[in-house]
């Protein structure tokens, strides 16, 4: 990295101002996938933070001694590794997850954050800040993941969570849920809207 | 006129930066340059252009007119079908016009207040002037949508089509797709069941206390709709109260439809005040027309029980659904069209090929205009890019050859 970032700058710039979705524009594919319910967006952003964060951790360690030349390799190796430790988990533990978010999980393999992280921040990096870094963006990532599904379950199902949230009395007075919200160009213009905001406020990310 | 002309002079400077008002003086330009032509083009002392009155302003309120035949018959059509699901057998011509007349003027009403609404309040944030471009989109919109769509799902899909299709890409004269259109994809897809099927496309209930009342459940799918789902070969459309619907009937359009859409005769009385002014342009019409039969043709000749719709003759296409329509309103936009006019052939042609081919072999969208037009404006610089290269590369040639000829 050019300029020494504090600890403190590399766990909570992710949060917004270097947000993995909205800023460095990676994994959008799975925020269009997972983002139909809130339900699966938490367990998907929980899973991104572990696998993140261990593999930026293990990458980290062993950066010294990784030939450059197979470097891609050895990183899929190590997300593939802990990729099939989490779905192993989910299947065992939350099974009911884990077949609504299908083969999303697996292709936590293919997300590009992983290999952003990895390719620019663990390899150039020691362990500690590595952990800070991997758990920062997968945070970031969670939380656009979450915004969406929260505006999508909410308007596209009208429940949180599985828990009816728009009342009775609003159907019965004609109140649709929007279908347009559970197809996947809506996820796009959510995400628009988020990057819309997000422009606004911090002026410095506007590009020319 | 003039007193008119006097008041809004005088109340002018209040709308100037610095006076009372100057937080509306957009809304103050707006109204001003709509009832009067705008001053402010160039100064006759730098004047290297030609002006003449025929602005945007003038030639989006010359296609308001064009659509007024459809409007108005759109508003007879409502209240006949109303009658007729009533089992009425006389059908009074001014009842029908004021029943229709109810229906649809609270729809124009909410698209126009949600619709100018954000488009002023953008101008205002921009400090730009108003653009008229929605005085058109705003009719259009309750026109191209079925007469009992819900006033707050109008007012939604406006504000969704107006903010995402239209200001985000720069306002009036950016944007990617027709506006109107969007509007109605976005009902199309957020709520289905409002949009499509048996129950929407015939007003049900009396409006305000006025006309008859409707025997419950009645329903009755668009022509194109029963075609769709017909098994095996379709049998004659019928209408509301359970005859055959005629061709004759089609042409004039006393047919369940949404609001503006089903008369091809005042469809054809819209074109023709287009192609006269010169506003709407003849090759679009033309080639979409040429597109849909040729499609509709090979369509016919392959026809298979599979897909009821392939049993449509090749011009009764135009009879049915809002394909008419959208050639001579939707497919003219000159905002989404292609520009070149090779280009525009190319356009209107295969939004020709494409509506047919979704109306035919998918079931599931009886009316594939709307997403042929939407797909085709998606399309459109494309197609004008590859005219244009096209264009380049074969006067690169010719200047090539001609150079080999010379010694």
């Amino acid at each position: 990295m050019a300029e020494k970032l504090s600890y403190r700058d590399v766990f909570f710039n992710p949060f917004s101002k270097n947000n993995p979705v909205i800023v460095q524009i990676l994994g959008i594919c799975s925020v269009l996938a997972v983002t139909t319910k809130l339900e699966p967006a938490i367990v998907m952003g929980l899973s991104v933070i572990a696998v993140l964060a261990f593999s930026n951790v293990i990458i980290s360690l062993i950066r010294n001694t990784i030939p450059t030349s197979i470097r891609i390799i050895v990183q899929l190796v190590v997300v593939a590794g802990l990729v099939v430790i989490v779905s192993e988990l989910l299947k065992a533990y939350a099974y009911d997850v884990s077949v609504q978010l299908s083969v999303f999980i697996g292709l936590i393999i293919t997300n590009c954050i992983l290999m952003g992280r990895l390719e620019a921040f663990a390899m150039a990096n020691r362990p500690w800040p590595s952990f800070l870094d991997g758990v920062g963006n997968g945070i970031g990532y969670a939380l656009i993941l979450m915004t969406v599904a929260f505006f999508r379950e909410l308007l596209g199902s009208g429940t949180l969570l599985g828990f009816r949230v728009v009342p009775q009395s609003f159907y019965d007075a004609g109140y649709v849920n929007n279908g347009m919200m559970i197809l996947p160009p809506m996820a796009l213009i959510v995400v628009a809207c988020i990057i819309w905001v997000q422009r606004s406020i911090h002026k410095e990310l506007q590009e020319k | 006129m003039k007193p008119l002309r006097n008041f809004l002079d005088r109340i002018k400077p209040t709308f100037q930066p610095g006076g009372r008002l100057s937080a509306f003086g957009s809304v103050y330009e707006g109204m001003e340059s709509f009832l009067y032509n705008p001053r402010t083009t160039s100064a006759p002392a730098c004047a290297v252009h030609v002006h003449d009155c025929m602005d945007s302003k003038r030639a989006m309120i010359i296609v308001v007119l064009a659509l007024m035949p459809c409007f108005f018959f759109g508003m007879y059509n409502t209240g006949y079908q109303h009658w007729l699901a009533c089992g009425a057998t006389t059908f009074p011509f001014f009842d029908l016009m004021i029943y229709g007349l109810l229906a649809i003027l609270p729809r124009v009403a909410v698209t126009y207040i949600v619709g100018l609404g954000i488009e002023f309040a953008v101008a205002q944030m921009r400090h730009e002037e108003i653009q008229e471009g929605f005085l058109v989109t705003g009719i259009l919109i309750p026109m191209i949508c079925p007469v009992e769509t819900p006033l707050w799902m109008l007012a939604v899909a406006t504000a969704f089509s107006v903010i995402f299709v239209k200001e985000v890409f720069g306002g009036t004269g950016y944007n990617i797709f027709n506006v109107a259109l969007v509007a109605r994809a976005f009902l199309f897809f957020a709520y289905p069941a409002h949009m499509s099927g048996d129950a929407v496309f015939v007003a049900s209930d009396p409006i305000f206390g006025f006309g008859p009342e409707a025997a419950d459940g009645f329903t009755c799918a668009t022509p194109l709709g029963q075609i769709a789902a017909s098994i095996g070969v379709p049998g004659a459309v019928t209408g509301i109260n359970g005859l055959a619907i005629s061709r004759w009937d089609a042409f004039i359009g006393l047919i369940p439809g949404s609001f503006g859409e089903t008369s091809l005769a005042c469809v054809i009385i819209g074109a023709i005040i287009l192609l006269l002014t010169g506003i709407g342009s003849w090759r679009i019409m033309l080639s979409v027309v040429a597109g849909t039969l040729l499609m509709g043709w090979i369509a016919n000749e392959f026809a298979v029980p599979t897909y009821p719709a392939s049993y449509i003759k090749p011009l009764d296409q135009f009879l049915y659904g809002g394909l008419a329509f959208a050639a001579v309103f939707m497919a003219t936009d000159p905002v989404t069209a292609s520009r070149t006019n090779t280009g525009k052939f190319i356009y209107g042609f295969l939004i020709g090929v494409v509506a047919v081919l979704i109306r035919t072999y998918n079931n599931g969208y009886p009316e594939g205009a709307m997403l042929a037009v939407l797909l085709m404006n998606a399309l459109a610089s494309l197609i004008d890019w590859v005219v244009v290269r096209s264009n380049i590369s074969r006067r690169k040639a010719r200047l090539k050859s001609s150079c080999a000829a010379k010694p």
